[in-house]
């Protein structure tokens, strides 16, 4: 052990200043005034831009997308371009089981929105939320069974083969006349006034958005995040030492199908108009901006999803509001300058700038041993 | 001893025409430290493959404490107690030293719920014993990547001792070693075999270090057991001398 410290020199980490702790994996180290002006701000949003409230409300929804694409994507680095699937899943769960809770669905689609649901606020808040578990549940189903074909894949395999369970799903959705077929489905009519619906599905929004990210940083924290950081940086020395990996990346890929399930349900909702192509499926926008907000952000980390989501919402908005015509071609060199310039995304770029600061410890003399050991190789 | 800790009997694995190992028989025992060698290419990381589940064997049996496992798949493999390491390096690159610790606990009676529970304290004080034995109790709080060749290969046996295994298969351990911490290491070695009472089968290249550390060693050439023995007798064994001479 000695000889250790007489062939590198003692650490800069020496063990002596460090206080002992109980272990916390992944520990948090977000001060607290980060998070109280997060939620005043989510809070009050509604008030003070009560213009934009469902611009704000799509904004909790994108977070909630980055951040569920990460546990699978930037945690365990299975990147799924399909995630989109258990989105538009769940919204068809909840539409059916919403709209079954009334009338007879093969009917109430056959009518091809000539017949509303018109509902009190009792029913129509039970149904959501019946809908809203149902949806929920069922994508965790989905996700069980089909996660057991599709993590028999690798690499970019994974990535393609998710990427067809989301077209299939898609054009099944687009044929299957008991749910609509290509011409949608109607969801149950909100009972009250516009501006009312748009704030409570904020709050809803909202809710499921702060529910994600709770959920997320408590499931890092534990075994788990520990176990698919093992699967991603190499999934067969996890297998060699007897990790259960397939348990791991399905639970891993469930949690995710059981916060997009949900909010699928929410979104129907909002929409009040389900279709598969642009509604349910929107695999070519939202299903790859879950993908390029974790990337902006930085997948892997924590915060990198949330950042990306907030940073990606607002150029989006903006470009579509003052640059219509020009707005693809701005987002899509966004995205060329993050995977040119920034691969590692704006958490990743921080933590090597700055790595004290997020409780990473950097021994130079070790870098640079290493440095002159490849370069001797 | 009625039964060895590992047996292997007339185990045949061939890759398209080649064949990497034909009808090999070795017997690894409980407690004792067991060699094996032969010269590049003569199968010996294909017999550790096969022992451990990575591919299919063609013909023959494998069992361990008894039990017949070449069916078995390496994760299962693994949670029975029968480990290995990768003569190339292989640890978990971008998480610190404790977490590679850490995650390396035994997997052996993982309940579902168990994957969500939070370490105690008394594992990472484990951890940080283990790594202080293999001398990297300063680097803990380390990016593994960072840390050099040699200190990765410390950390990966390290992570072996953390799964408390019954038996280890260690694939060239000194490789890339400094060799002033080659003897340092084989103390290491040795100690684990004594101390933790783990059982160790080696493969190494370097006759020092194996004839040092083993006590009993099993040469392969071209795919065939060749000889069986002690170290001395190893040693000066003809066939031995001439294979690794190129006589064959």
């Amino acid at each position: 052990m000695t000889g250790d410290n007489t062939l590198h020199g003692p650490a800069r980490t020496g063990g002596d200043g460090v206080p002992r702790r109980k272990i916390a994996i992944n520990a948090d180290t977000t001060p607290w005034y980060i998070y109280a002006a997060i939620i005043i701000f989510g809070v009050a949003a509604p008030f003070i831009f009560p213009a934009y409230t469902t611009q704000i409300a799509l904004l909790w929804l994108m977070i909630l997308f980055a951040l569920t694409w990460d546990i699978c994507g930037g945690q365990m680095g299975y990147n799924s371009l399909g995630n989109i699937f258990f989105f538009g899943a769940g919204m068809y769960i909840s539409a059916v089981i919403q709209v079954g809770m009334f009338t007879d669905v093969g009917t109430y689609t056959s009518a091809r929105g000539g017949e509303q649901l018109v509902l009190d606020y009792g029913d129509y808040f039970f149904s959501l939320f019946v809908g809203t578990i149902a949806a929920a549940i069922g994508c965790v189903v989905l996700a069980i069974v089909l996660g057991r074909i599709v993590f028999g894949l690798r690499g970019p395999y994974f990535a393609i083969g998710t990427l067809g369970l989301a077209l299939a799903a898609r054009e099944l959705a687009g044929t299957w006349e008991w749910i609509g077929g290509g011409s949608g489905i109607a969801m149950p009519v909100y009972p009250g006034q516009p501006h009312e619906k748009s704030v409570v599905f904020y709050i809803l929004f909202l809710l499921l958005a702060v529910l994600t990210f709770v959920f997320v940083r408590w499931l890092y924290a534990t075994r788990f995040g520990l176990a698919i950081n093992a699967i991603r940086d190499d999934e067969g020395k996890a297998e060699a030492m007897g990790i259960h990996t397939l348990r791991h990346k399905l639970v891993a890929w469930s949690s995710a199908a059981f916060l997009l399930g949900m909010s699928g349900a929410i979104f129907g909702n909002l929409t009040g108009f389900i279709e598969p192509l642009e509604v349910a499926f929107p695999a070519a926008t939202f299903g790859i901006f879950m993908v390029v907000m974790a990337l902006l952000g930085g997948k892997g980390t924590l915060w990198g999803p949330v950042i990306g989501a907030t940073l990606f919402h607002i150029v989006k908005e903006v470009t579509w509001t003052y640059l219509l015509g020009w707005q693809w071609v701005a987002l899509g060199l966004l995205i060329v300058i993050n995977v040119v310039f920034f691969q590692e995304g704006i958490m990743g770029w921080m933590q090597r700038k700055w790595p004290e600061r997020f409780g990473i410890t950097v021994d130079q003399r070790v870098s640079a041993d290493k440095a002159g050991e490849e370069a001797s190789r | 001893m009625s039964q060895p800790l590992i047996a292997v009997e007339k185990v045949s694995k061939s890759f398209g025409g080649v064949r990497a190992n034909s009808a090999v028989s070795i017997t690894v025992e409980e407690g004792k430290i067991t060699g094996l060698i032969g010269p590049n290419g003569s199968g010996k990381t294909t017999l550790f493959n096969s022992i451990v589940g990575y591919h299919p064997i063609d013909s023959g049996s494998i069992k361990f404490e008894g039990r017949e496992i070449s069916k078995l798949l390496v994760p299962q493999i693994a949670r029975l107690g029968l480990l290995r390491t990768f003569q190339q390096t292989r640890i978990y690159a971008e998480m610190d030293c404790v977490q590679n610790m850490l995650i390396s606990v035994p997997h052996r009676n993982a309940t579902l719920t168990d994957m969500f529970r939070a370490y105690p304290a008394e594992l990472q004080d484990e951890a940080e014993h283990l790594l202080e034995f293999v001398g990297l109790y300063q680097k803990r709080h380390l990016i593994s990547g960072d840390l050099s060749f040699g200190q990765q290969k410390l950390l990966e046996f390290a992570m072996a001792l953390m799964n408390k295994p019954k038996v280890l298969l260690l694939d060239e351990p000194t490789a890339g070693i400094n060799p002033t911490l080659i003897n340092g290491l084989i103390d290491r070695l040795k100690r684990a075999n004594q101390e933790f009472g783990i059982t160790l089968f080696v493969i190494e290249h370097n006759m020092r270090v194996v004839m040092n550390l083993a006590e009993n060693i099993y040469c392969l050439a071209h795919g065939e057991l060749l000889a069986e023995g002690h170290p001395e007798e190893i040693q000066n064994d003809q066939r031995v001398i001439d294979a690794y001479l190129g006589a064959h």
